[in-house]
């Protein structure tokens, strides 16, 4: 520790921290623009100049000066005042006066700082520079004449996304960031150089002129569009949610956000269903809440308990999860699936079914094994967590999946069961490296999981991951990696099927009569039985609702305060920003008014009765947002016989990250972005 | 005055053959090995007896500077690189060593690296220098082929491969770390100091950069020994100097001669005096582009060396002496440095990029008188605004000839304007480099 003196206040902070984390440390506001604590330092706005002692005459860059045990910092002095009002009248001469039409006003640094270091008037009369915009793709607008070339979103997009597609061109007055090819951003954390950027250059496209920040209502929330559960704030004006950003939460996605939880909010107002929908003479017709409860009562009365069937979604919150179940087990149905896809899971224990070393522990590991997942595609913030820890070195990586790239080196060691096979056998080379390691990891993706022999790929992986020193007291290696936000809470819930209940597949062809899809579009809707009555509760007309019977219409995760479970199984609260649209309700209201009206009255009347429900069901839900990190003791395997994994390669999992949820197909600009990033394959004559 | 005997640089005009017979002959590679075998550090605390200033423009000690490297070759090679990116306006006294001397060099590389256990050294020579590059790179094969440099160099033991790398015409990347960094091929921009290269390099590695002319004199010096250097010139500004005289005289030249010679005995020995006589002058630039000007009243006494030059509030930089007679407009002449630093900056960090840009726009409309008054002051606050606060010393470079301009010729500044504003401003014909 090194004994800091800023302003007369003393502070200790580490050694090897920069002045500027001293100063903060002291509680000192230190303006800057090009520092970012999550970026290299590149010292070049030269906002955060200061005096210090015994140091050649001259303000110092705190940003980039290492602090020394006895240093006395001045942050205050005349000279430090005239140094930032002139760095900041620098910034300022070739920034346009644009900020009543600029995105950023109201959250601009340069606004901010200008308002306190700045001067009230300008001595600059030459004319300003014009910088030709540049076309980053759907997601990031540009104006680049107000860049103040603070490399903030270069360095993002080389050290954090790990695409080196921004940079610098020309030198002098003349330097203009961008691609020098024209392209649009491939990275899937594109959105987030809109948030580092300190000024209106980076903008978001598809929230251009849409609203002033002191106008919106902010509503701290979960994200639900992958199974991290990255904290989100909720911008909503009146009815509708206009933005989502990240909210700091360093366990989970630091201050990072992927672009799908980030631009699919406009899927929030499309495609909406807005009101009870029930199939007569062959034809949807709206109709009203007891008309709907009606013609689905009508349809149980003639169905025994056993024929009837629930199917949860990928967004499903899990109070309505559970209310969903009661109901089925109140009516006498233990046909109840949350795996849409089919992927095999053993809810025996809950460390068979989480990402156990958790998102933070990924940078404790020193050695990854992946299998059957493509984690930039199906987890981006955890992708960018796994690079982060890559960049630090001595972390090797190999793949056995689908050839991708994953911003980080890897050995591609094989595509299918067999090469867990071989590791197991000790006949591949990377098993060496993971004996070697002391807190090795592995990654199972749902694309090994979802298959046949799912089960004996996750025993087989199971045992690699006992046999190579991933499981003890001290250590939790072994990892699924989920892909939808509510399966993990499914699990913890048991929305599986019961003592002889069915799976999905075998509700499917008529193995069922009636079918209640709880936001269930991630299956192939057209093998449901012809004759079965189906009844879609949700919140977008997708493929569910098209081959619904009755329809009643749900809430987007925007618009309920529900609970949620991410990979790492770590319990989070969802926060209404906004009321549902027209008739739609939320859903565990639903269930419970449905369960009223069919007289099997669910026995929680508020949601305060709800989540205590939750918590005698299984206790983990008491525990919101801590997530306590536990080895494995116990390396009892699950249920499966690695011996019977068959040789197919594992499959990509997902094919378009952009549209994987009713809410992303329902948005434009994930349309876009699909447009620009997964073309269509090239007809003939094309 | 200096004398023939004690002159480095024996071929500095090129009348003799440059290559490994010739310099053998003036005396290179004479006892290299011989002075190998005193030992890396005996050979540093010769340098640093030396007083020998770094010859690139900044005038920090050689010797000190080659005794920050680590003592001991950790896991991490060390490296020596010579900054032969000469490009500073006036200044080109490292091209004619190294079409002339170039065996000067290269034995000065193999000392230097020697004697800071760096088994590699890189030359970074400017992308224009083509036909210098051609030259240094047969005399570099000529070396290795004789066994001079390479495994074993001049049978010492010790192993030397010596590169030469070219740039591609960026004035930044004569800077050290920029150098660096355009070396490793990135984008030629100054890193942030704290590291220095000594500690964290090229390639991450210890490193040190020197300028070809602090290079090439270090062969005399170790064969001299450093008090025959420390015995030329003034105390604290020992040894002998390469003069570039350009501008308004009547025989331009390169010149090697004693720090501390009179400015005006400098020019009146070796460059023919001043166009129409010393009472002629203007002003001189003494140390290329990037220092101040001095007016001729400071010019008829003034000592030409760091501390003289310093004490007037100039510079000796390069000492690339840049003379200007009464038929030279002063302000556009400095409005002309002012459009290259501009060209020049690298736009990394804001002072610099946004300063230099200012800067050449206002001394452009002052070249016409089309300001006012008070606009000099703000001039002079903007260069106060970029010297110091930048990451190199490019702003600084860019804002001293402005205050040196204004510093001396504020009534020129003045006149102008007021001949503009009532209408009797001639418009100059443009001339060369506009």
């Amino acid at each position: 520790m090194a004994k800091v003196t800023v302003d007369g206040i003393d502070v200790e902070v580490p050694n090897g921290s920069n002045v500027l984390q001293a100063c903060e440390a002291a509680g000192v506001e230190i303006p800057r623009f090009c520092y970012h604590d999550r970026l290299s330092v590149a010292g070049n706005c030269r906002m955060c100049l200061v005096e210090i002692e015994k140091t050649p005459p001259k303000p110092f860059a705190s940003c980039a000066y290492p602090v020394a045990d006895g240093m006395v910092v001045h942050t205050d002095t005349p000279m430090v005042r005239a140094a930032r009002r002139g760095v900041m009248e620098f910034l300022l001469i070739n920034h346009p006066l644009d900020c009543p039409i600029c995105d950023q006003g109201g959250e601009c640094d340069l606004q901010d700082q200008a308002v306190g270091y700045g001067t009230d008037h300008s001595r600059y009369a030459e004319n300003k520079r014009a910088v030709k915009d540049k076309d980053l793709g759907p997601l990031v607008k540009t104006v680049m004449t107000r860049c103040i070339h603070c490399t903030r979103c270069i360095r993002f997009s080389t050290e954090i996304a790990g695409v080196s597609e921004l940079g610098a061109t020309a030198r002098g007055e003349s330097m203009e960031v961008g691609t020098y090819v024209a392209k649009a951003l491939s990275s899937e954390l594109s959105g987030n150089l809109i948030d580092i950027c300190p000024v209106g250059a980076l903008t978001s496209k598809p929230y251009a002129f849409v609203a002033r920040p002191w106008e919106l209502k902010k509503t701290d929330s979960v994200d639900v569009l992958d199974a991290v559960g990255a904290a989100i704030r909720v911008d909503s004006r009146g009815t509708e949610v206009l933005r989502v950003l990240p909210r700091i939460n360093e366990d989970v996605n630091e201050e990072w956000l992927a672009d799908k939880s980030r631009f699919s909010v406009d899927g929030l107002k499309r495609r909406r269903l807005d009101s009870c929908w029930v199939r007569r003479d062959g034809a949807l017709q709206r109709a009203s809440w007891p008309e709907a409860f009606a013609a689905i009562e009508t349809k149980l009365r003639c169905v025994d308990g056993r024929r009837i069937g629930a199917l949860a979604g990928n967004l499903s919150d899990a109070e309505s999860m559970l209310a969903l179940k009661d109901l089925f087990t109140a009516l006498g149905s233990a046909n109840l699936d949350c795996r849409q896809d089919g992927a095999h899971a053993d809810a025996g224990r809950r460390d068979f079914y989480t990402f156990n070393t958790s998102i933070a522990g990924i940078e404790a590991a020193d050695a990854l094994l992946i299998v059957g997942a493509n984690p930039r595609r199906e987890a981006p913030l955890l992708n960018a967590r796994i690079r982060k820890r890559w960049l630090q070195g001595g972390f090797p990586i190999a793949l056995i999946g689908a050839d991708a790239d994953l911003t980080y080196g890897f050995d591609h060691i094989g595509d299918g069961p067999e090469t867990i096979a071989a590791l197991l056998g000790g006949r591949q080379a990377f098993s060496d490296v993971m004996r070697v390691a002391k807190q090795p990891m592995l990654i199972l993706g749902q694309g090994a999981l979802a298959r046949p022999d799912g089960a004996d790929v996750l025993a087989a992986c199971w045992q690699l991951a006992a046999a190579t020193g991933m499981l003890s007291p001290q250590w939790h290696g072994f990892n699924v990696l989920h892909t939808a936000a509510a399966r993990v809470g499914a699990l913890d819930l048991g929305f599986l099927p019961g003592r002889g209940g069915k799976s999905l597949g075998q509700m499917l062809d008529g193995g069922v009569d009636v079918l209640w899809l709880l936001g269930a579009d991630e299956f192939d809707t057209a093998a449901i039985g012809r004759d079965t009555f189906v009844v879609y509760q949700g919140s977008h007309g997708d493929c569910g609702a098209a081959r619904a019977d009755v329809i009643l219409p749900g809430a987007a995760y925007t618009e309920k305060n529900g609970t949620y479970v991410n990979t790492e199984g770590r319990v989070q609260l969802g926060a209404l920003a906004v009321y549902p649209p027209g008739e739609a309700r939320e859903d565990w209201k639903i269930l419970r008014a449905f369960s009223a009206y069919v007289g099997r009255t669910l026995p929680y009347d508020d949601i305060a009765a709800l989540r205590a429900r939750l918590e005698r069901v299984n206790p983990v839900f008491a525990r919101i947002d801590i997530l306590p990190r536990f080895g494995c003791a116990d390396t009892t395997g699950p249920a499966g016989d690695p011996g019977r994994m068959r040789g197919a390669a594992f499959a990509p999992w997902i094919d378009n990250y952009y549209q994987t949820d009713p809410i992303s197909r329902a948005s434009p600009t994930m349309a876009e972005c699909t447009r620009v990033h997964a073309p269509a394959p090239a007809q003939a004559a094309e | 005055m200096l004398s023939d005997k004690d002159r480095i640089f024996t071929n500095l005009y090129g009348l003799h053959d440059p290559y490994l017979m010739g310099a053998r002959a003036r005396g290179d590679w004479d006892g290299t090995a011989a002075i190998m075998a005193r030992g890396p550090d005996a050979l540093v605390d010769e340098m640093k007896a030396s007083g020998l200033r770094g010859r690139g423009g900044a005038g920090f000690p050689t010797g000190l500077k080659w005794s920050f490297m680590p003592k001991q070759e950790g896991p991490r090679p060390h490296y020596l690189v010579v900054n032969a990116d000469e490009s500073e306006p006036g200044t080109c006294k490292d091209r004619d060593i190294i079409r002339h001397d170039p065996h000067k060099l290269i034995e000065g590389c193999l000392l230097a690296s020697f004697a800071m256990r760096a088994h590699v050294c890189y030359i970074y020579i400017r992308g224009e220098f083509y036909n210098e590059a051609v030259v240094l790179q047969r005399a570099i094969d000529e070396a290795t082929n004789a066994g001079l440099i390479g495994r074993n160099a001049c049978g010492s033991g010790w192993d030397f491969s010596l590169h030469l790398h070219r740039g591609a015409g960026a004035y930044i990347c004569g800077e050290e770390t920029a150098l660096l960094e355009s070396l490793e091929g990135k984008k030629g921009m100054p890193r942030l100091k704290p590291p220095f290269p000594a500690a964290v390099g090229l390639y991450g590695c210890p490193t040190t950069v020197n300028n070809v002319e602090s290079i090439a004199v270090v062969p005399a010096i170790l064969g001299r020994g450093a008090a025959w250097f420390s015995a030329l010139g003034r105390p604290r500004n020992s040894g002998t100097k390469l003069f570039c005289i350009s501008g308004h005289v009547n025989k331009p030249c390169n010149v090697e001669e004693e720090l501390g010679i009179p400015l005006r005995v400098l020019i009146d020995t070796y460059a023919g005096g001043v166009r129409g006589g010393w009472d002629n002058l203007l002003a001189v630039i003494p140390g290329g582009s990037s220092v101040p000007v001095i007016p001729k009243s400071v010019c008829d006494t003034v000592l030409m060396d760091f501390d003289g030059l310093r004490d007037v509030k100039s510079g000796l930089g390069t000492a690339a002496v840049i003379v200007m007679d009464k038929s030279t407009d002063i302000i556009r002449a400095i409005a002309r440095l002012s459009q290259f630093y501009k060209h020049e900056s690298c736009g990394q960090c804001t002072p610099c990029r946004e300063g230099t840009g200012w800067m050449m726009r206002v001394m452009n409309r002052m070249v016409q008188g089309r300001a006012e008054p008070e606009e000099i002051d703000t001039l002079e606050q903007v260069t106060r605004q970029v010297e110091g606060h930048t990451i190199c010393a490019l702003g600084d470079a860019a804002a001293w000839p402005i205050q040196g301009l204004i510093r001396h010729f504020r009534p020129v500044i003045e006149e102008r304007i007021a001949q503009y504003k009532s209408g009797r401003a001639a418009t100059p014909a443009r001339m060369a480099a506009e």
